[in-house]
Parts: C-alpha cells; structure tokens; sequence
C-alpha cells in the first residue's frame, strides 16, 4: 500500500517505538504534523524550537532512549541549532526532524530555506537531506541507529516538503548497511589484562568516571571496581550522578569547581583510571600539569578521544560497561589504606563550605536544603553558571541518570526547557530545575509548556538579578568593573502567576525549608524565586589555565 | 615546528556532501590539506580521496584519522606515506614559447616523458604526470621560459598489489 512520505514517518517513529515528539510547526512541515494529528501521535507543543531540541535532550538523558524533536525549515531549523550543539558535546541521543522547501526550490533562497545539513555539519552525528521519498524509510532507520549506537549523538533529518508529500511504498528494513561505521563494544582482551596488572602496581590510584559511565549504564560496574581496589571516585560533571555522593569513596567533582581534595587526589596519584572521561580543560586546568604523577589508563568507546588532550600510557577502546565487567574479575581486592588516609584528612581539611551570612541567602544553603528534603532522589535539571556549579557541590546524587546538566557546550536557557522532557518522560518522578535569572529567562517562554500540560516541574530560581558566574570572573579578574552583567528582571513571582503557574518567593535563610517544602509536596508547577546573595562566589575555582592544586578559596 | 606531509588513502560512501564533511572537518580542527583528489572507484557506491596533509607529530596525525574515521561515510582510511605505492599527479602547464626556444622546451617535454597538447602563437600547453617530485622538477625547469597558468590535479595514490591489503 501507498503512503505519503509524512506518513511513513510517523510510521517510521511507530516502528523505532517512539512515544512523544517535541516540535514546533511550520509551513514546510504541515503535512508531517497532519499526519501525525491523523495518526494521533504524541506531541508536545514546546513554544520555541530550541526548547523542543532541549526537551528532547532531557528525555533522552533520563531514560537512555532515543529523543525525537521536529522544527520547520529555515528559521525553524537554525532554532534548533543550540539544542543540536548540546545534544552533541554531551553525547546525547537525538533525531531531529526538520521541514525543508521542496525539491525544486533548493538552492533558490526560497522563502524559510536554511541550507540546515551545511549548518549542523559539525554539531551532528549525522545528518541527512532526503531527496527521494522512496529512500525516507531507510534513512530513519539509520537514523536512529546512528544516534542511538557507539558514542551517541544527535542526527538529523531534513525533509522537503514534496517528499513528505509524494507516495512511497512502505518498507521498514530490518538492518542498516553502514560499512563506515562499526563502534567497536568489546574492549581488547590483552589491554584489559595490562591494565589489571597495571592497576595491581599502583599505591595511589585515583578513579575519574565521566558522562561515559551513565551512557553505557555501567555505574555498578564501576562501583565494583572502586570498592574492589579501594580507590576513590572523582567524577566529572557529567558523572556526578554515576557515583553515589555520600559513598566513602566519593571524591565529587573534579577540576575548576571541583572539591579541593579531588584536585589534590589527582595530582598526587599514580594511576588515573579514567573511565569514559573525555579530559576537558575544565577538568584538567593547564594541561600539563594535569595529574604529573600517574600513568594514564584511559577506557572510552571512542577511539579518537584516547589521547586527545592527555597522553594515554593504556588505552582501551570499548564500552564502558563491558570492559569494566571483564577488568572487575581480573583483580584482587586492595587496600591502600596510606593513600585514604591521606585523602580523608584533605576531606577534614578542605570540605566543601560557605558563609552563612545572618539576612543573606547563601544559594549552596537553598541546594543542600534542596538535597535533604527530597533525599536526593529527584531528577535535577539545571541551567548553566553559578547555579549549576552549586548544585554540582551542595546536591548529593544517588541515583544515575539523575542529573540533567549542559556539561560540554554550557547552554543557558538549558535547563529548563530540559525538565519539560525529563518530566514527560518520568510522570511519576520530581523534577527540579535549579535556575538562575539569566539563564531561565533565556528560555521562559516554557513556563506556557509546562502549564499546558500540567507539568508539575519545580523551578528553584537562586535569583541574585546577576550574570552572576561571569560577574565572578569580573570581580576576580576585572577588578569589579561588572560590564553587562546587572540585570533588571521582571517580578518572577507575577510571571509565573501570568502564566497560572504558583510561585513563592523567597527573602529570608529561615523562609528557605518552609518555602522548599511547600513547593515539593506542591502537585503542579512552582517557581520559587530565591533573592540570594548577589556577590556570593563559587569556590573553590581554579582559575582560567592554572593547575587545578591552585585554587581560590582554598588555604592550603 | 616543522609539519611533515602524509598521504591518506581514503574510501568514502559516495554521498552528497561527503566532500564538504572532511573539508569542514578540516577546516574547524585547524589541520591543513596540501592536495586531495577524488573519483569513482571500480564500484560506483564509493569514492577513492587521496589527501596529502600536513602534521606536526605522530599525535596530530593520529587525531586527524580518527576524526576523520568518526564520520559516517568514511568507510575506510590508510596513512600510505611509507607503503609502496604508485604515486602520480597531473599538470597543465601553459608556457610561453617563440620560435627561438621551442625546441629547447620540446626537449624538456621529451626528457620528462609528457606531452604537448595544446600549441598556438604565444605558448604551448604541456601535460605532466608523474609523482611530485617529477612535477615539480619541470616546473622548475620550464620556469625560465615564462609560465603563464598551471592546473594540477593532486595527487592519486594506489599502494602497489605486492604490499598487499
């Protein structure tokens, strides 16, 4: 039987068991919306493209499944651009529909054309321009795999509007025939085995577990594997979730924010187990300087990030999962009970901590009250500056997949668009974006979203009416001359009320429990709109290409 | 530092854009391409790029195929600079020539083994294969006369049955 290319879409969508979209309609992408109406698809009215993209990434994120988002050509399109860029650096798993004109108008600066392939080159996986709608279907199914496969990504697709419109017989393959592409799963049997050896030598090695270890779901593993040889945990932002925080071995975060006994642990180690971390300069400061002591056993699933900003004395290209799962066995139980003293007393020494100033809210304060009262068991979506930072220090994780956070590309505006798909995706769970005012406002307009569909996401706003992470970097380095960084915002509180959305506002440290409790056991959605300190600072910091044993806010 | 120049052999998914991917890959990693040549192979699916690019280091060249290994369509690259392989270039080379010194450049022709292809008034049109080397020593030696234009294909690389893949 004949469909119409937009037909065989939601066909296509039914058959990888897609549930829900995120999209936003257009003229190029009328015909897709009608059948997916027809066909009674699930969709989700984000009300600007970016948010679909980021909602997507939420959904994907928190249930390691495929996200699907859907955009019109031209502007429709380049709106999806920042979302793509997210989903990329972060390794997430997205397939991104765009509307394109028709085939006879390409390359005629028609009205809404976006050459979008050219575009998203180097933010994709992927990506495709369906020209026939005879070969639509198989392209989906690539697709898909693409994305959903090795180091995941997003892909996407761009359709013009006479493919969606022509009539293809339907046929959904079974397998993809990609030859240039076989991620490679299994890590080399006689690596693995140098590594055991080589972990066995080491007195003082340090674990550092980044986004890799959640994507391949292989958190047990690695539980197993620091409890097995007794070494402690660093994680990256990615990871954070990947380790349970209030585990002895638990090291927190790495690098510029991280805690100080990690950074101290890493440099003073001998071995660096890294597991499914990619060495950014973040995590690393001034490169060279980076870990001086330790040989480097890097595990990664992508072969071109072994070496590619620290040298690699053992690589082992695999999935996280399944290397650990055959190094695991290989090794006998450890004790370092030197290096653990050693680490437990930096623990003493340099905890993580802040001023809690009589009439001032301390936003870490907010965080960790946050942390207590839902037992860190919500999802946290957060969006990008000093208040992701506090609730990467002050919320402890439990639980993978657990936090939702734009680690590589630092999106603002991320966070909140993120928890509209990470709460469609969990209806039963509590989901929490930490905010702050820059960045929510980048993408506020979801606040309609989310009281559309009765979404009851939690916005704690840690509002200090500052860019306040740069504004930090201009107290530090610009000798407070804070270029464009004071904001004048709206009264959040009327905003979300404009909206239909309840709001609390809060003024004062002992407002803070009542106020948090009174939203979390709230059924809908709250803003509550916390008027923090305004120039309190995320410490301890590493500054821009120092060592990261070189902390502000750390009295050695 | 000094850069040192590799060849890649490179098969790739004859796709649109597949051009325009390992350029751009290129160009936002900052590496640099001195010559790349594409066609056809025997299957019409698939395309044969020859890139000669530059490195620093092992460890850039190292970066520089795996990225290019990352994408979709390349399904299969080969640094060939130290195999032996039937290297060769294409050129066109428009030189001035008169009456008085066309029988010294037709010797020049005749000692590299290429060809006149194009003659009238003011020049002649020579084509050149052979490797890089070989290129670029008649340039140097039909320089003198007055080369007008050049057009060079870069080079195309086959590693030699012998060495077998």
């Amino acid at each position: 039987m004949k469909i119409t290319g937009a037909q065989a879409v939601v066909e296509s969508l039914r058959r990888e068991g897609v549930e829900v979209i995120f999209g936003y309609p257009g003229g190029a992408v009328i015909p897709i919306y009608d059948a997916m109406y027809q066909a009674g698809f699930r969709h989700i009215l984000t009300r600007h493209e970016q948010a679909a993209a980021h909602a997507a990434h939420g959904y994907a994120r928190s249930t390691g499944k495929v996200g699907v988002c859907i955009a019109t050509s031209g502007p429709g399109a380049t709106n999806l651009v920042t979302g793509l860029a997210t989903a990329y650096m972060d390794s997430v798993p997205i397939v991104a529909f765009t509307g394109q004109v028709a085939t006879g108008l390409l390359g005629r600066d028609s009205f809404q054309e976006a050459d979008i392939t050219g575009i998203t080159m180097p933010i994709t996986k992927h990506n495709y321009l369906v020209k026939r709608v005879t070969d639509l279907p198989a392209i989906i199914k690539e697709a898909f795999y693409i994305a959903g496969t090795g180091r995941p990504g997003p892909v996407l697709i761009d359709i013009p509007k006479d493919v969606s419109t022509n009539l293809v017989d339907f046929y959904y393959p079974e397998q993809v025939n990609l030859p240039g592409y076989r991620p490679v799963y299994e890590g080399n049997a006689r690596q693995i085995k140098a590594a055991a050896a080589l972990i066995q030598e080491a007195k003082k090695p340090v674990i550092y577990a980044g986004g890799g270890v959640i994507i391949s779901g292989a958190e047990e593993e690695l539980l197993r594997l620091a409890e097995t040889i007794q070494a402690p945990v660093a994680t990256t932002l990615m990871a954070l979730d990947a380790f349970p925080g209030d585990h002895p071995l638990s090291l927190r975060m790495l690098g510029m924010h991280g805690t100080a006994y990690a950074n101290f642990a890493v440099t003073e180690a001998d071995l660096i187990i890294a597991v499914g971390a990619r060495f950014d300069d973040r995590v690393t400061g001034k490169v060279d300087t980076f870990a001086p002591n330790a040989k480097i056993l890097q595990i990664d699933i992508d072969p071109a990030e072994i070496g590619k900003n620290v040298r690699a004395d053992l690589p082992i290209v695999g999935d996280v999962k399944r290397v650990l799962a055959e190094l695991v066995p290989l090794l006998p139980r450890q004790e370092h009970e030197a290096w653990l003293e050693q680490i437990a007393e930096w623990k003493r020494k340099y905890p993580l901590t802040y001023d809690q100033q009589e009439d001032l809210i301390a936003p870490q304060m907010v965080v960790e009250t946050l942390s207590e009262l839902t037992r860190g068991e919500a999802i946290i979506c957060t969006e990008v500056g000093q208040n992701q930072m506090w609730a990467a220090q002050f919320y402890c994780f439990k639980k993978p997949r657990s936090f939702i956070t734009s680690g590589g590309l630092g999106t603002m505006g991320f966070g909140f668009p993120a928890a509209v798909g990470v709460q469609i995706a969990n209806p039963d769970r509590l989901v929490v974006d930490i905010a702050g005012d820059g960045s929510l406002q980048m993408n506020i307009q979801e606040l309609a979203t989310v009281a559309t569909y009765k979404l009851p996401v939690k916005i704690i706003l840690l509002n200090n009416c500052y860019l306040g992470m740069v504004r930090q970097w201009q107290e530090i380095f610009c000798e407070k001359r804070y270029a464009a960084t004071e904001l004048q915002n709206p009264d959040f509180c009327k905003l979300a009320e404009a909206y239909g959305i309840k709001a609390l506002s809060v003024e004062k440290p002992e407002e803070i429990r009542p106020k948090l409790e009174e939203a979390l056991n709230y059924d809908g959605p709250v803003l509550v709109d916390c008027r923090i300190n305004p120039e309190e600072n995320v410490m301890p910091m590493v500054p821009p290409n120092a060592a990261i044993y070189d902390m502000l806010g750390v009295e050695k | 530092m000094k850069k040192h120049s590799h060849t890649l052999a490179i098969l790739v998914m004859n796709n649109p854009g597949v051009m325009a991917r390992i350029a751009g890959l290129y160009s936002r990693r900052g590496y640099n391409i001195s010559s790349l040549a594409v066609g056809e192979t025997e299957d019409p699916r698939i395309s044969r790029i020859t890139l000669v690019v530059e490195a620093e280091d092992e460890n850039e060249l190292e970066q520089i195929t795996k990225q290019l290994y990352k994408l979709i369509d390349v399904i299969k690259l080969s640094d060939i600079t130290k195999d032996d392989a039937v290297e060769r270039e294409l050129a066109l080379i428009k030189v001035h020539c008169n009456s008085t010194n066309r029988s010294e450049i037709l010797q020049i022709v005749d000692i590299f083994r290429a060809k006149i292809v194009d003659v009238s008034q003011e020049g002649v049109i020579i084509e050149a294969t052979g490797d890089s080397d070989k290129i670029q020593a008649i340039l140097d030696l039909l320089r003198p006369f007055g080369i007008r234009e050049i057009a060079r294909t870069g080079k195309v690389a086959l590693v030699r049955s012998a060495a077998g893949r």
